[in-house]
């Protein structure tokens, strides 16, 4: 008589208590008692932090009215940036002539969507319409000309100023944090000299020091009646400065690409700028994406600082909206408003950068 | 670029234009003379506006008579009426250095707490270590440190409702107020002794190195060391009968007198500092502690060694070579950054000097130079400092 199975066992389910919402539950919250205590108390203290949060924000926050009589001051009294919505947007430009900027969003936002998402293959025309043209077109616009009412520098501000500053100052200096990482390369001392003063210099000082010395001492270094309006004055200094991070990130880049590459590229008899457009740049450059997304992040919330050279920045606006005598005690409205406004782009960019690595990663990760 | 391009060696006849070398040095000189008309150009203008302004330029500056007060003094004395611009400066740099350092001290333990959790196989304290680090990322750190000076510290109570632990602490919103200790005579035993105990330490962990590089024999060096560092002291002071009072902050008409006061500029900018680089701290943590291989924790797991051991004595000194470089910015910023306490009239350098000196004198080259070389030095010693260390720990490789 056969004892010995000759069919193969069914394969068993694993044990209940290792798979589902128990198994998940015991393994990530009650694998011990010290886990079990640890999940109890921070789950407490997640629950307290999280329903204060919502308390203050929404469920006994006050957002309908129009005056401070109207706040219950139980939660937050979000009216206060309800009246003000139109300066925290745009600042001081005339509100008939607030349509400009909504027009310059939507031509940005199609110009982005065109360059960065999955859908358009050939980016040449998106580049070179958001690169080239549509900061032209954004210049009139904002500005004024071409029977468009001129709204002087002074009465930007806002979110509006917020985005300008940090748009226009990435756009400068990614191309000049490029030349100054190239430069920095070079076999040629001089101009490695000229470009690792410049970085070092920058990257040691804090920002405000370099804006501080763009609002006080340009005007210095210019022949007298030159004289830049404050908001330029602030680019340069912001430009200057991401540049020389930037440079950094890209002479990282730079130095992840095998030497043969350049040396294939010399040996098919390419010279310096072609081997660099066509073959190194742009290597480099796609290594580097998550880096420059992040030093943007960084720049994009370094903008802030031109609350300290009074230029009327989202910060700044909601700032002296708060010490406004008939809003006074809603500092923290205000600051948690332009906090969460800030978090959600930054955030928001910082996924992107995560969502184009891992799109961009072409199979030699790690 | 290299020179030796085939088809372009010495014996092919070459157009000096294309040959590489006349080029590089074509270039390099153009670069020369550009740098050097810029720097003129810049230099002439600086000069005939300076001129224009009656500016006086030189140093003289730093010992005319300041004539302003400030907030927050620590160390040295201060008077308006008599200390110079050379004073303010002095103060600048100790206020700076006051902040960046209890701000590295406390953002490195954030970093390290919340860069550890964030590794928690528990899945809501992994969470909660999540979202505090998007948060504090996510937000500018001048919203951050506005956010606790103007709405957490300046809305806490006023003097006469001050919050109050028994006698000893007051807070209210002009600042944090401890008991203050005023010294008697043979009160230089205690710091002597507390000096003492860290020099017997530092013995003692060699002294057991040795020994188990020797015998293989352990010996409690943290124990140890504790408890002479901080029992020398204690001893020290029971032995010579106290020799210090404290001084109790007391409630006046209008004030609180007497006792040590942390005034809310300095709290707002400690805090703010720490918690905003605490966040980026956190995942340069993260990160090297993800790249030691998991095999050395299984291997260690195997040997039978206790995870806090293992934690302690195998991961995080590898993870230490990943951390340190990126550590090492993460201090820089935070002290540059320090410099964002203008906003809140925390007087560091670049308030009161870069600032109100600059605005009373006008003599902006001389101490924008001047700030810019103090944070330069900074840099470098702290980079000097870091290179040291990251190179004492390095992998040793043969």
């Amino acid at each position: 008589m056969a004892i010995v199975k000759t069919e193969r066992h069914p394969e068993m389910p694993p044990p209940v208590t290792t798979t589902g919402v128990i198994g998940w539950l015991r393994q990530n919250l009650f694998s011990s008692w010290f886990n079990t205590i640890l999940t109890v108390v921070a789950a407490y203290v997640a629950y307290k932090a999280l329903y204060a949060f919502i308390d203050f924000t929404i469920i006994s926050a006050n957002f309908a009215g129009t005056t401070r009589d109207d706040c219950t001051l139980d939660g937050a009294c979000w009216v206060f940036i309800k009246q003000r919505f139109g300066q925290v947007m745009y600042g001081f430009y005339p509100e008939a002539e607030r349509w400009r900027i909504n027009v310059g969003y939507v031509l940005g936002a199609i110009g982005l969507f065109l360059v960065l998402s999955n859908y358009v293959k050939n980016k040449k025309w998106p580049a070179l319409y958001l690169f080239v043209i549509y900061p032209i077109i954004c210049y009139f616009l904002f500005f004024g000309g071409f029977g468009l009412e001129v709204v002087e520098t002074s009465q930007w501000g806002g979110l509006f100023l917020t985005l300008v500053l940090a748009s226009v100052s990435i756009f400068v200096a990614l191309p000049l944090g490029i030349i100054l990482a190239l430069g920095r390369r070079s076999e040629m001392p001089v101009v490695r000299m000229v470009c690792v003063g410049f970085i070092e210099l920058i990257r040691a000082v804090p920002l405000i020091s370099v804006l501080f010395m763009a609002s006080v001492m340009l005007p210095l270094f210019l022949p007298e009646g030159q004289n830049f309006d404050k908001l330029i004055r602030a680019l340069v200094g912001m430009s200057l400065f991401s540049a020389a991070y930037m440079a950094e990130v890209v002479r990282g880049g730079l130095q992840a690409l095998p030497k043969g590459q350049t040396e294939a590229a010399m040996s098919l008899g390419l010279g310096y700028w072609q081997t660099m457009w066509l073959i190194i740049l742009p290597q480099a450059l796609k290594i580097s994406i998550p880096s420059i997304v992040n030093t943007f992040i960084g720049l994009f919330k370094d903008t802030t600082l031109v609350l300290i050279i009074g230029l009327f920045d989202l910060l700044s606006v909601v700032k002296a909206g708060t010490q406004d005598k008939n809003w006074l005690g809603l500092a923290t409205e205000g600051y948690v408003f332009v906090a969460i406004v800030f978090w959600v782009f930054c955030f928001g960019m910082s996924r992107y950068s995560i969502w184009l690595e891992n799109k961009l990663h072409t199979g030699h990760k790690r | 670029m290299t020179a030796d391009v085939p088809g372009m060696s010495e014996g092919a006849k070459v157009s000096p234009f294309r040959d590489p070398k006349i080029r590089a040095l074509f270039f390099q000189v153009l670069v020369i003379v550009t740098f050097l008309a810029f720097v003129y150009y810049i230099a002439d203008n600086t000069i005939t506006n300076l001129e224009k302004r009656g500016i006086a330029s030189g140093f003289d500056f730093l010992s005319q008579n300041s004539g302003f007060d400030i907030g927050i003094v620590l160390l040295v004395d201060y008077n308006a009426q008599t200390s110079t611009h050379g004073d303010v400066l002095l103060i600048g740099i100790i206020n700076t250095l006051a902040v960046s350092l209890s701000g590295i001290v406390l953002a490195t333990i954030i970093g390290f707490v919340f860069g550890v959790l964030r590794l928690s196989n528990n899945w809501i304290v992994n969470r909660i270590a999540y979202v505090y680090i998007e948060v504090v990322r996510n937000i500018p750190l001048l919203v951050q440190l506005l956010f606790w000076y103007l709405a957490v510290l300046l809305e806490l109570p006023k003097v006469r409702d001050s919050v109050k632990l028994g006698d000893s602490v007051a807070i209210n919103n002009r600042g944090f107020y401890f008991p203050s200790i005023v010294p008697d005579s043979g009160f230089w035993l205690i710091p002597t002794a507390f000096v003492l105990g860290i020099i017997a330490t530092v013995f003692v962990s060699k002294w057991a190195h040795k020994r188990q590089d020797e015998t293989g024999q352990q010996f409690p060096v943290f124990t140890t060391g504790l408890a002479l560092i901080i029992g020398l002291p204690v001893l020290a002071a029971l032995v010579s009968g106290i020799p210090f009072a404290l001084e109790y902050p007391s409630m006046g008409r209008f004030n609180i007198a007497g006792g040590w006061v942390i005034k809310p500029e300095f709290m707002a900018l400690f805090l703010g500092l720490s918690i905003y680089t605490g966040g980026f701290i956190a995942e340069i943590v993260r990160s090297g502690i993800n790249a030691v291989s998991h095999g050395q924790t299984e291997a260690a797991n195997s040997l039978g060694i206790k995870p806090s051991v293992t934690m302690r004595l195998i991961i995080i000194p590898q993870a230490l070579r990943v951390i340190i470089p990126p550590l090492t910015s993460q201090f820089l910023n935070l002290t540059k950054n320090s410099s964002l306490a203008t906003a809140i009239g925390y007087s560091e350098i670049v308030a009161i000097f870069a600032g109100t000196s600059l605005n009373q004198t006008g003599q902006a080259i001389e101490i924008i130079a001047l700030t810019m070389l103090f944070y330069l030095t900074i840099s470098l010693i702290i980079s000097v400092f870091m290179n040291w260390y990251n190179k004492r720990i390095a992998l040793v490789e043969r």
